[in-house]
């Protein structure tokens, strides 16, 4: 995760909106995410948080508006878009339980064209601290190990843009210390960072950035002067 | 081009990797056409002239049975832990995904199929093995007809209730063609004075290359969220 | 409204119109006798139903490009009412073959294949009913009707091909070769009729279905509320 740089991108939302039948999940969901920001996405439960990171993700399909990524140059990343998809930690792993943790790793990386796909994966496995659970599947992993994994996927192809759904979930203070740490060094690396907090902790103090989220829209954003501290604390004095 | 028949090979070196550690689903799905076999045995006087004109057809109805239960779990285990979205995020075009099912289903499928064969040989008095090199052609594309149809409506069915029952529901009648051909070109081959169908191989060849198409056409929309 | 009340009444003229000529104004069949006049309503209904699944298909095929609900309504519509003719088609058959066969059933070539047209798009009412979310039924929907239509000529080849070889009463019997030229303008005249029948009926169920895909929609937004 360290000692390189990653080309800037940024992310565009214009008018998203995502339908689920009456129901809309996303409401013309408009802002613009500069290259290298560390942005906190917060609302309450069912306000459209992890709908717009799937949307991000570019995993669902908005029913109407446009996702882009400004500042995303193809050639500069080697004709291959290795930094092309954005890393996305989700609330499941999306990774093989049958498979063990190294197969997992290799095995996306292989997808991913990502070179040296072993060495990486090994790479990433020391990063996370699980290096020696490599030849274990994923099935007996605990919660904590599970959220590692889930991450490790994630940055496997160096991805510019990181987008982490509730990242603190099932981490100890130990483990939520590590993480706070990793995501600074990728932010400082060049790594956009786009995530959904419920509320304060280490994590959020990364953060330059934060968009509130009710019903699907957009009510509250640090970059129109609200603070940093009202919107992750919407409702409290 | 050459991105997407790697990126198959690596998902269908991880469809076998996964069955081969289980067997669950190979060892299932032979037990259950022996099971089949069997029942169909009991249904007839199997007297040698009858076993030749009714055998091969019961053996590959007994095959799109098994077949049909053999498929759900092929979209179905990738809603555990979300993997169908950590594929479609990794892979630059979703029909990867779909050549490497259609390739694992149909290596079970022949494999199954194969084992059976010396079974049904025996159980019906029918020979195999003079024409057997035809007879795997013929395994082979109604197997590849059987894998795309139900590959793809088992991406359908899996976002759908009581998947169970849907997924013969409507994979079943979607086959009727591959059933009639290849139980032709089957009886000619176990015939007293065996020949090759060639119209039905190149029927099946037809089916196989129509569904595959219209799977590369629409096979992204079938994994849409 | 007054403009489908109109086709309505016209369709109905048409179909009363059919039904005399059909009775009283082409010449007796030779053979068959008075029963073979259900050949005008057996086969009109068939041509009808087929056309409005095609139908279904085009709107299928339009769903899927551009998304848009009204597509939707029209594919299950067309879908219905294709049904409904292909159940009138899979009755009169029996029908007409009992007095003049003996049997109720022929296994013909065309009866057949049409069975299994009905068992697909029966199939296809029926994965809609196992999907609540209105836009992912109809993507879902849409995409196996566009296999179940690329399945439909396959069908009616392979059955053609392989399951007329014993001799079976054909139901169109030597009508197709040299059709008297009154029978020629009667069947003419009653497809057209059916053909007119089915616009109707399709349109007034894309009607109903469009009021109740709204009512749904309101529905769930005050249930969210």
């Amino acid at each position: 995760m360290n000692s390189f740089k990653l080309p800037p991108t940024g992310l565009r939302f214009e008018k998203i909106d995502k339908r689920y039948g009456g129901l809309y999940a996303l409401r013309r969901v408009t802002f613009e995410i500069a290259p290298g920001e560390c942005v906190v996405l917060a609302g309450r439960n069912g306000s459209g948080k992890t709908t717009l990171l799937r949307v991000a993700s570019q995993i669902v399909r908005p029913t109407a508006g446009k996702l882009s990524f400004p500042g995303r140059d193809t050639a500069a990343t080697g004709g291959n878009g290795l930094h092309g998809r954005p890393g996305y930690v989700a609330h499941t792993t999306m990774v093989y339980d049958e498979l063990t943790a190294e197969e997992n790793l290799v095995f996306f990386a292989k997808l991913q064209n990502v070179e040296q796909p072993v060495e990486r994966a090994g790479e990433l496995l020391r990063e996370v601290g699980l290096i020696d659970r490599r030849t274990s599947p994923v099935r007996t992993f605990s919660r904590g190990m599970r959220q590692r994994i889930a991450i490790a996927r994630a940055l496997i192809h160096r991805p510019s843009v990181l987008l982490f759904d509730e990242p603190a979930t099932g981490l100890d203070p130990t483990g939520i210390a590590w993480l706070a740490n990793s995501l600074r060094e990728l932010n400082k690396a060049g790594c956009t960072i786009v995530m959904s907090l419920h509320g304060e902790s280490e994590i959020s103090t990364l953060a330059t950035r934060a968009v509130r989220l009710d019903a699907g829209a957009v009510v509250d954003d640090t970059n129109s002067g609200a603070s940093l501290r009202s919107i992750l604390n919407f409702g409290v004095a | 081009m050459a991105t997407l028949f790697a990126n198959s090979a690596t998902l269908l070196g991880k469809e076998l990797r996964t069955e081969f550690r289980s067997r669950e689903l190979l060892t299932t799905t032979i037990v259950f056409v022996l099971m089949v076999v069997v029942l169909f045995s009991f249904t007839f006087d199997p007297s040698t002239a009858e076993s030749r004109r009714f055998g091969p057809g019961l053996l590959w109805l007994a095959f799109l049975f098994a077949a049909s239960l053999m498929l759900q779990p092929c979209f179905l285990r990738e809603q555990n832990n979300d993997t169908l979205s950590s594929l479609r995020l990794a892979v630059s075009d979703p029909f990867a995904i779909f050549l490497a099912k259609v390739g694992a289903n149909t290596l079970f499928l022949l494999v199954t199929e194969l084992l059976m064969l010396p079974i049904f040989a025996v159980l019906y008095n029918v020979p195999v093995l003079p024409e057997l090199p035809w007879l795997i052609v013929v395994l082979f594309l109604g197997s590849l007809g059987i894998s795309v149809a139900g590959t793809a409506l088992s991406a359908i069915s899996a976002q759908a209730r009581m998947r169970e029952l849907l997924l013969p529901l409507l994979l079943l009648p979607l086959l009727t063609p591959v059933l009639v051909a290849s139980t032709e070109v089957t009886v000619g081959l176990m015939d007293r004075e065996p020949s090759v169908q060639w119209k039905g191989i190149g029927f099946l060849a037809v089916f196989d290359l129509v569904f595959l198409t219209a799977l590369w056409l629409f096979g992204e929309y079938l994994l849409e969220e | 409204m007054t403009k489908r009340l109109l086709l309505g009444i016209v369709a109905l003229l048409l179909v009363i119109a059919a039904a005399y000529a059909s009775l009283y104004l082409a010449p007796e069949e030779r053979t068959m006798g008075v029963i073979q006049r259900i050949f005008y309503f057996h086969v009109s209904s068939a041509w009808a139903g087929f056309s409005a699944f095609l139908i279904c298909f085009v709107a299928n095929l339009l769903y899927v490009w551009r998304r848009d609900q009204k597509y939707d309504w029209l594919g299950v519509s067309a879908a219905e009412v294709g049904l409904a003719f292909t159940t009138v088609v899979l009755i009169t058959g029996p029908i007409w073959a009992h007095p003049v066969w003996g049997i109720w059933w022929t296994w013909d070539a065309r009866l057949t294949s049409t069975f299994i047209l009905w068992l697909l798009y029966v199939s296809y009412l029926l994965l809609r009913t196992l999907v609540e979310e209105p836009d992912r039924r109809a993507l879902l929907s849409s995409l196996f009707g566009i296999f179940a239509f690329l399945d439909v000529p396959l069908v009616f080849g392979a059955i053609r091909w392989w399951r007329t070889q014993h001799p079976s009463p054909v139901i169109l019997g030597g009508a197709n070769s040299g059709l008297d030229p009154t029978m020629k303008m009667v069947f003419f005249f009653s497809a057209f009729a059916m053909h007119i029948l089915m616009i109707f009926l399709v349109m007034e169920r894309y009607e109903v279905e469009k009021m109740a895909g709204e009512v749904e929609v309101l529905r769930r937004e005050v249930e969210v509320v």
